[in-house]
């Protein structure tokens, strides 16, 4: 048996141990992001091989934490795709204005530099204090972060110009105070956020959204898992209720996608299709 | 030798102009899947895409998840991710860190695709200001893969096609205007 058929024996055995061991299911994710990430994670361990990792996830359960980070990566940015926040704010918060209490679900936080920019486009479209934001994700440290708002000022240029390409009419700054090297959101922008944990592969409807926003988490998903979270995101949408995905994810794969009708296809923007009975139908 | 299914060309400085120079000598009747990883600081791939357009016989496509790699179609991965391609043919996007400072990133789409093809796949490294694509390059060989290197001296940037040599060597190293002949003749039947 050659080197990379051993390797992925070696990774799905590991995936099998995660499962068993602490709940966590990463079966259903498309094999090579995962065996990239699984990879990485042996030898951020110092582990030689991967069978190596397996033991020490079994043996050390203090390790889950950053196994699970390992596994997930959860890279992100402040009003990444500037012209996908733009069209939040022109286009579908107006529409949101409508509704007596908003209910927004960001499904795979990361570090919340999302829950942060959709913080900002709400408060500067004057509709933040009637809206929930749940923010959730696999990961326990990544909320952690999250919750705690705290970025290296290195990222803060790039993510300030993010946000005047998004239509800000304020400086990013004025959200934000910057240390020597950190820079800290507003704790204010996240009064009405609620961090939660919440897998996508596993765990069920959990509230009643306006818009969920869900981008570059399902592009780690084979097809039955995305499948699986768009029927989610589907019965937890109300009627007409909105989803944002990545810019380059594709659902023509997905048999729910016919559940979800384009409304602003260039940005992945996408509403609950009429024939769909939601939950608030 | 088996007739390769695919080419997986990675390129950075310089690598636009190299790209229709390599892409404008391809033959129209290739069948293999040409896939291409250039640095860019664009954000959408759109123009380089109607460039490409304009000299290369084959189609070209930006690649999108899921989706499989075709045969005799050049295949462009999108700003801002990684391009990985799966064990069945099918493109899959990340949105991980940049790796060797860039998203999409040559290794990571070499890695993958070594896997994938095997040693049915030929890697092309173009002109470049860095060292992104030589530890890919050092596995498609390890995969039984073809390695095709720019001669760093005939590149408008020497530093990536001479880290590939370095790193993993090369089954060919020819100047620019001599790849596509070449790929035109270890594809062809
Ligand atoms: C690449 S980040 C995307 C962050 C952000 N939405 C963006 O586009 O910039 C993917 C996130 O999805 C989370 N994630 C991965 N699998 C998940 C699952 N099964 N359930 C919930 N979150 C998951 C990861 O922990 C990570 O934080």
């Amino acid at each position: 048996m050659d080197a990379p058929e051993l390797e992925g024996i070696e990774v799905d055995v590991f995936v099998q141990a995660l499962q068993k061991r602490h709940g966590y299911d990463f079966s259903q994710y498309a094999p090579a992001s995962l065996k990239r990430r699984v990879r990485q994670l042996a030898s951020q361990f110092q582990c030689k091989t991967i069978s190596h990792l397996t033991e020490r996830m079994l043996h050390e359960p203090e390790l889950l934490p950053r196994v699970l980070e390992g596994l997930t990566v959860p890279a992100s940015d402040m009003f990444r795709d500037p012209a996908v926040f733009r069209t939040l704010r022109e286009n579908i918060l107006p529409l949101l204005a409508s509704y007596p209490h908003i209910n927004i679900w960001q499904a795979g936080c990361a570090h919340g530099q999302e829950v942060y920019s959709l913080a900002i486009l709400l408060e500067e479209a004057g509709l933040y204090e009637r809206t929930q934001i749940f923010a959730t994700d696999l990961s326990d440290r990544a909320l952690q972060h999250a919750s705690e708002g705290i970025y290296p000022v290195k990222d803060a240029q790039q993510w300030s110009r993010n946000y005047q390409a998004s239509g800000g009419g304020q400086s990013l700054a004025d959200y934000c105070s910057a240390g020597y090297n950190l820079i800290k959101l507003n704790q204010r922008l996240r009064r009405n956020v609620t961090f939660a944990m919440h897998n996508l592969a596993t765990d069920g409807v959990f509230c009643e959204a306006h818009l969920i926003l869900c981008r570059n988490v399902l592009i780690y998903f084979s097809n039955s898992l995305q499948d699986r979270a768009l029927s989610l995101f589907r019965d937890s949408l109300v009627r007409s209720g909105f989803l944002c995905l990545g810019l380059r994810e594709n659902l023509e794969l997905a048999s729910t996608a016919r559940d979800f009708a384009p409304f602003i296809e260039p940005m992945r923007i996408y509403r609950v299709a009429s024939h769909v009975e939601t939950l608030s139908a | 030798m088996m007739t390769p299914a695919a080419i997986a060309i990675g390129c950075s400085a310089g690598g636009v102009d190299a790209l229709q120079v390599l892409l404008g000598g391809l033959a129209p009747g290739l069948r293999q899947a040409v896939l291409v990883c250039c640095h860019s600081r664009s954000e959408t791939t759109e123009i380089f895409r109607r460039v490409l357009e304009r000299v290369s016989a084959l189609p070209i496509a930006e690649a999108v998840e899921r989706d499989v790699a075709h045969p005799g179609v050049v295949h462009v991965a999108p700003s801002g991710y990684h391009l990985l391609v799966e064990s069945d043919l099918h493109f899959a996007l990340s949105a991980d860190p940049r790796v060797n400072y860039a998203r999409p990133s040559i290794d990571v789409l070499f890695n993958s695709a070594a896997e994938a093809w095997g040693d049915r796949l030929i890697g092309v490294v173009l002109t470049g200001a860095n060292a992104d694509g030589a530890a890919g390059l050092r596995r498609i060989r390890q995969f039984g893969g073809t390695a095709v290197v720019q001669s760093p001296a005939d590149a408008e940037a020497a530093a990536m096609p001479q880290a590939a040599l370095d790193v993993a060597g090369a089954d060919y190293c020819v100047p620019l205007l001599d790849i596509a002949p070449l790929l035109n003749r270890l594809c062809l039947p």
